[in-house]
């Protein structure tokens, strides 16, 4: 993983783990590395792993078992819940974005059409 | 429970002044970075840590002792200069750490070694630059003890030698170690450390989170150094 050193360590790496959950990557249930594999892993601060975990834990995107380690959430509704924010993110600062290039809302709308369309020709 | 206290310390040579009146405060299960550009006094401030130089005033507090013979088992320091002697073989250098020092991990050594492929019947003269720079931290970091201090670890280390300087640096992590590093290589380290300590002309300019600088000022520690440093 590469990393902007402009930007928090630890913010990069939740967001990494977020996309990686949401697409699947990432499994329900599955076991996160201990901190320090994973910080040996990414060649980051342990301590920077172990707030990464902690925030994901506050935001119960992962869970600790005891004495077993960190885990993926089961909850699919949880993880539904995460994609759609996610996606809303994207969403209100393209918006705000295009809000400030003087984009209305219907020339947004056919903006995206067009550029969806280029992009699955694409693919 | 391991602790530095550095208060107040001034160390001159003669009449050049190598530390003013630095104050610091190290806890454990940190990494710190001490950087600036040569002649800024990390190398001293290392040295009398170590218990190698005497300061001329101030005192330092390891694990709330001052500094004596005592206090030097609870720091291993890893000078920039090249110690080891060169007719040694990498394993009889091992040897010698094993009688010198009884916190020694001799195993975790040669594991070390191992996984990073430095031969053990190579003599030290055989090695190259960046094997003998891996050697040394490895030698340094296989101590068990509370404070790791490492002079540019990276200096004349090609890429892929620094970064596996860098993983043995991190794996060596400890919650209850202190770990410093003093190097110029700014955003080659930036990434492990928790904590920056910027010397200017023997004095701390700045003192600081790594990750609450690019919080809240969007600047990497490179990028920060550059304006600090930049002019000179």
């Amino acid at each position: 993983m590469e990393f902007n050193n402009n930007i928090p360590i630890y913010l990069q790496v939740i967001d990494k783990i977020k996309q990686d959950i949401v697409s699947g990557k990432l499994k329900p249930g599955d076991k996160m590395p201990s901190s320090r594999e994973y910080s040996y892993e990414l060649g980051i601060n342990f301590n920077t792993v172990a707030r990464v975990y902690k925030e994901l834990e506050n935001e119960q995107i992962l869970f600790t078992k005891r004495g077993l380690g960190t885990y993926i959430t089961e909850s699919r509704e949880q993880i539904e819940d995460l994609r759609y924010r996610m996606a809303k993110n994207l969403i209100v600062s393209f918006i705000e974005g295009m809000k400030q290039l003087g984009y209305s809302k219907k020339d947004m709308i056919k903006f995206i059409e067009i550029e969806n369309n280029n992009i699955e020709r694409i693919e | 429970m391991s602790r530095l206290i550095i208060n107040e310390l001034t160390k001159k040579y003669y009449n050049k002044i190598a530390l003013r009146n630095v104050s610091l405060n190290f806890e454990q299960g940190k990494i710190y970075g001490l950087l600036g550009p040569n002649g800024s006094g990390k190398t001293t401030l290392m040295k009398v840590v170590a218990g190698l130089h005497k300061q001329t005033s101030g005192h330092v507090l390891i694990n709330d002792q001052v500094l004596s013979y005592k206090t030097k088992s609870y720091v291993s320091y890893m000078p920039t200069e090249n110690y080891l002697y060169s007719s040694f073989k990498v394993v009889d250098i091992l040897k010698f750490y094993k009688d010198m020092y009884k916190d020694f991990r001799y195993d975790y050594a040669l594991n070390l070694l191992n996984d990073i492929n430095v031969k053990l019947d190579y003599k030290v003269s055989n090695l190259s630059s960046g094997e003998t720079a891996k050697l040394k931290t490895v030698i340094a970091l296989s101590r068990d003890t509370d404070i790791y201090l490492l002079d540019e670890p990276l200096n004349g280390v090609d890429v892929l030698a620094r970064d596996t300087i860098m993983d043995i640096i991190a794996k060596s992590y400890g919650e209850n170690k202190i770990i410093i590093i003093s190097t110029h290589l700014v955003s080659e380290i930036e990434k492990v450390l928790d904590t920056v300590v910027f010397l200017k002309e023997g004095a701390v300019e700045l003192f600081f989170d790594a990750e609450e600088l690019r919080q809240e000022r969007q600047m990497s520690v490179e990028g920060i150094y550059k304006e600090v440093f930049g002019n000179d």
